[in-house]
């Protein structure tokens, strides 16, 4: 049931319902799954979940940022905001994918990369560039799908894909709408209306070619029928990884090099 | 948030009869005041600190190539308003006329003691070196072109980060330069990253980190997330040198600290060592 919500009440809706989660989602669209662990150069980024498993029986890889449920939960996954760690397991988890010939499924679900200094000291800028560029020549099909929200390079580093799927009230941006007001007027006051024109809906995502495909939602949200909106996601995937799958593997990069080569606006 | 960092301050000496009023520079990051002139003839490097200030591109490519060397790409690519944002134009149009730039990038290529290469070099003057549409576009080509031609790409950057005014569209400007870049990479082709002052962002998030080699300029930013966004997470004050080149080369991620007087000489050798030789030679 499509539902015409503006910006600022898709944000509620994502931030304060209680939102299904991955964890929510990986038992009802996966079986046989296991979870792998860890970047092999420093820890293991709880933020950032990696498993192998099946979708319609056929193996894949997983990799997810991971939504707390309830604070405690939110510890342990610092509010699904990565560490270099997570990315670099992300990294390491796609590359295995390419081994063994699995599609890479990529959940995205964060606020943005974590800011901090041990984030900055491990090189975080470095994680999420060696993703994007790694990502972009990956040798088997990439699909990302949006879960909640979509922030910034810390999105990025899971969104170099062949087809990028939007949940139906999710959002993507270049920065939070509150970060967006204080860096541009200096009042962070101003969140609500900065959200409605920093084009941030999954509209606006298909519009600027950044998304292919909405994934539509329960009446009132996600949240209201967890098997539905799960079903709905199960759906898309059994349709596109196929789909992809049987694509020669040098038309489908080069038309995942094409898919971000266009996005931009300027005059000559 | 930057823009503060690089202020020319003139200060008054109340000489009493003597109205000579000297301009100076301070430092922003040793906060010692010097004569603008000895600043400028450095090339803005501050006499007591060696802090390495910013250039203009019209400048850092002078100082950087051989004489008449340089052909531009794309000079007069300018940006669209992809999210119509607004006042987004007039503020371009405003910049066009104090800067003499299209954008925030100039592309082209050039020679370095004779060696051929394609340079990039990005200008804080312009929003802050933010990357929007024509950033990510020029560097895209500029590394296509490279990687056609089997030239390598030096590129000298320096970033706010993403352009706001252009939304989603800014961020994907990564994706789009490193998919460039490991093109490039991938066909063989040598990239050296030369960060200047600051190298923040999504632009350290992408291109800028991707370099074969990664060179710094001395006491100069480079980070992912803003110190004020730092500190605002973590509620506590950062160490003065947090950020700094000498503090991401401690922990590994740059290769070597270059002064500015030194840059082109070594770029040369490490253009010569890499097989870039001289034109038909």
């Amino acid at each position: 049931m499509s539902e015409n919500k503006t910006a600022w009440e898709r944000i509620q809706l994502v931030h304060n319902t209680g939102r299904p989660t991955i964890n929510d989602y990986l038992p009802l669209i996966f079986t046989d799954y296991y979870e792998m662990h860890g970047d092999r150069l420093y820890g293991d980024d709880k933020a950032v979940i990696g498993a192998v498993g099946r979708l319609d029986g056929r193996p894949v890889t997983i990799i997810a940022q991971v939504k707390g449920r309830d604070i405690n939960e939110n510890k342990v996954c610092n509010f699904a905001m990565p560490h270099p760690e997570g990315y670099r397991k992300a990294l390491r988890l796609a590359r295995q994918a390419e081994k063994f010939h699995r599609p890479l499924i990529c959940f995205i679900d964060t606020p943005g990369a974590f800011c901090g200094i041990a984030a900055e000291e491990r090189g975080m800028g470095e994680a999420i560039a060696k993703n994007i560029a790694e990502f972009m020549t990956l040798r088997t099909p990439i699909i990302s799908i949006v879960l909640g929200e979509a922030g910034s390079g810390g999105a990025l580093g899971l969104g170099v894909c062949d087809e990028l799927a939007m949940l139906e009230n999710a959002q993507y941006s270049v920065l939070s709408p509150r970060g967006f007001a204080s860096i541009l007027w200096k009042d962070a006051s101003r969140e609500r209306e900065a959200s409605e024109i920093m084009r941030i809906t999954a509209e606006d995502m298909v519009r600027l070619g950044v998304a292919e495909t909405i994934i539509e939602e329960p009446l009132g949200g996600a949240h209201n029928d967890l098997d539905k909106i799960s079903e709905n996601i199960k759906e898309y995937l059994s349709q596109v990884i196929p789909e992809k799958c049987q694509k020669d593997i040098d038309v489908l990069l080069k038309e995942r090099y094409t898919k971000f080569r266009k996005i931009g606006a300027f005059i000559e | 948030m930057f823009e503060d960092f690089f202020k020319v301050v003139t200060k008054r000496f109340n000489g009493g009869d003597d109205d000579y009023k000297p301009p100076m520079f301070k430092c922003p990051r040793c906060q010692g005041l010097s004569p603008l002139s000895r600043y400028e003839e450095l090339h803005r490097v501050c006499p007591a600190c060696n802090y390495h200030g910013r250039l203009s591109a019209q400048e850092r490519i002078s100082i950087t190539i051989d004489k008449e060397s340089f052909r531009e790409f794309d000079s007069e690519m300018k940006s669209r308003n992809p999210i119509d944002f607004p006042e987004y134009e007039e503020k371009q149009e405003e910049l066009r006329e104090r800067t003499g730039l299209n954008d925030a990038v100039i592309t082209g290529t050039a020679t370095i003691k004779g060696s051929p290469c394609v340079i990039g070099v990005m200008d804080s003057r312009y929003m802050m070196a933010s990357m929007g549409s024509v950033v990510g576009e020029k560097i895209a080509r500029a590394f296509e072109y490279a990687a056609a031609n089997k030239l390598p790409v030096i590129m000298f950057t320096a970033s706010g980060g993403a352009r706001m005014q252009e939304g989603i569209v800014s961020l994907m400007q990564m994706a789009k330069t490193a998919g460039a870049v490991k093109l490039h990479s991938d066909q063989g082709g040598l990239y050296i990253t030369v960060l200047t002052d600051p190298t923040t962002g999504g632009v350290t998030a992408s291109f800028a980190s991707l370099g074969d080699i990664i060179i710094a300029e001395p006491k100069i930013l480079i980070g992912f997330a803003g110190r004020r966004v730092i500190e605002n997470t973590i509620k506590q004050r950062l160490p003065d040198d947090f950020q700094l080149a000498e503090f991401m080369y401690e922990k590994g991620f740059i290769d070597m600290i270059v002064e500015r007087r030194k840059m082109r000489s070594v770029l040369s050798h490490l253009l010569k060592l890499h097989g870039y030789n001289k034109k038909g030679v």
